[in-house]
């Protein structure tokens, strides 16, 4: 990796420069240590200006369609726009299939607007640390609206809400009564709910079961912020503009309230926090393959073993960055 | 399927390569069952979906940095839109980004293609093994080019 040149692609990338854009942002999703070299320089004495929307809900529910059609309001107005979509990673061949672009492949070729592809490889939370490693560069770079899309795996995926300033979950019609909107999880964190693909048939149902456990404050409620409901059909691009004008509702909310600072900083830590877990899982799981293929039977040894190889590594930590 | 034949060891990464249908052609089955070959085979995979223009290929490509380019033609448009993507690479600096073409192409095409600066031309037929060997050896040497 040609990491003498950081500095030289930094300086590209903030002309806008897709090329280095591209190359930093692969750095960031490579080694630690490579991430390391290129957020030290990109956080130092950076505040943070961009408004950070994540998007999440079970797969299927449309939020790759319904980011692209926010492109087109938002790109009428000379915002900045970037995409981060997150997909899963193959437990099984570690390879990834990443098929969220092709719902916006029409903005492909717009200057203004930069689309990246990151699979989870293998971290759990549905974030991985380079989709926060991303937000930052793409901050740093002057993109004022950064779209977060998370892989959508149902009940577990509540990362999303430490790092985007707006969390919008997006569900479809038929997918299960009120117990499962109450559940705890990906459902109590949204800021808008949005009711995707409502122009299906028990569209009307699924729409009151949500109403009914909103309106009672049973999900999701903080102080001076209601969530909204929405319903909307982003393939008919139906609701979008009422969408975004809830968006930019919870954005001066946001503002008016100090939270926008306090995200940023929440993300930060956030992102030290998925940096260390990256670290640590890796160096885990390469001495795990070494363990492997050794003749030790008993539990205890074994994780003598592992225990006494992590430790070894902390202690040479520094080095390592 | 060689699972597990495309991860590079030791790499901090894995290889990254962009499936496209390039054209007014929608049949995409081809595409799709390469791409999963990829996958199985520890590779990251971007698919841009039918009816892509060179320019948005490229423009793709560069932005998600992939390491290799695949691109599935079956309307019979082969000669001249890979003669678009080559150009457009150039234009844009990246023509160290190896492509290599599937489809229905004729045979007394491909010494034509192969001109252009296509890597590799593969028939209706080919073994998914070959594939994924021939991408996992082009990206090395595309890393290898670019010190990357």
């Amino acid at each position: 990796m040609i990491e003498e040149y950081i500095y030289e692609y930094i300086e590209k990338a903030k002309k806008n420069d897709k090329g280095s854009i591209g190359r930093l942002l692969t750095f960031l999703e490579s080694s630690p240590s490579q991430a390391f070299k290129v957020l030290n320089i990109i956080l130092r004495n950076n505040v943070g200006k961009a408004h950070v929307i994540g998007f999440t809900g079970i797969p299927g529910s449309g939020k790759s369609t319904l980011i692209s059609k926010l492109i087109h309001q938002y790109i009428k107005d000379n915002h900045k726009i970037a995409v981060i979509a997150i997909d899963p990673t193959s437990p099984l061949s570690r390879g990834a299939f990443l098929g969220d672009r092709i719902r916006m492949q029409e903005h492909s070729l717009n200057p203004n607007v930069f689309i990246r592809s990151v699979s989870t490889r293998g971290l759990k939370g549905g974030l991985s640390f380079a989709g926060v490693a991303m937000v930052e560069l793409f901050d740093y770079l002057g993109y004022d609206k950064i779209f977060i899309e998370t892989v959508g795996v149902g009940q577990a995926e509540t990362d999303i809400m430490n790092i985007a300033h707006t969390v919008i979950v997006a569900t479809m019609p038929g997918v299960g009564d009120e117990i499962q909107v109450l559940k705890a999880g990906v459902m109590e964190i949204a800021d808008i709910y949005v009711l995707n693909k409502s122009d299906k048939e028990e569209s009307l149902k699924t729409f009151e079961y949500l109403s009914f456990i909103i309106e009672s404050g049973e999900i999701g409620s903080r102080v001076g912020w209601k969530p909204r409901l929405l319903k909307t059909s982003a393939l008919m691009g139906q609701g979008i503009q009422e969408l975004r004008k809830a968006i930019e509702e919870h954005l001066e909310y946001c503002t008016s309230q100090g939270y926008f600072n306090h995200k940023i900083n929440l993300r930060r830590k956030t992102l030290v926090k998925l940096f260390l877990e990256k670290t640590l899982l890796d160096k885990l799981s390469e001495e795990f393959e070494e363990l492997k293929s050794m003749d030790i039977e008993d539990f205890s040894s074994q994780l003598d073993i592992l225990r006494k190889k992590i430790e070894n590594f902390l202690r040479e930590f520094d080095k390592y960055t | 399927m060689i699972d597990g034949g495309g991860i590079i060891k030791n790499s901090s990464r894995p290889i990254k390569v962009l499936v496209a249908k390039l054209g007014l052609n929608g049949h995409d089955r081809g595409a799709k069952i390469v791409a999963r070959a990829l996958k199985d085979a520890g590779m990251e995979v971007i698919y841009t979906g039918i009816r892509q223009t060179p320019e948005q290929v490229v423009e793709t490509a560069i932005q998600e940095d992939v390491d290799v380019i695949g691109v599935s033609i079956l309307s019979g448009a082969h000669i001249s839109l890979m003669k678009r993507l080559i150009e457009n690479l150039k234009e844009k600096g990246v023509e160290y980004i190896p492509v290599f073409l599937g489809g229905t192409i004729p045979l007394p095409d491909i010494p034509e293609i192969e001109k252009i600066g296509i890597g590799k031309v593969f028939l209706p037929g080919t073994s998914l093994n070959e594939i994924v060997k021939y991408v996992y050896d082009a990206a090395i040497k595309k890393r290898m080019k670019v010190r990357d």
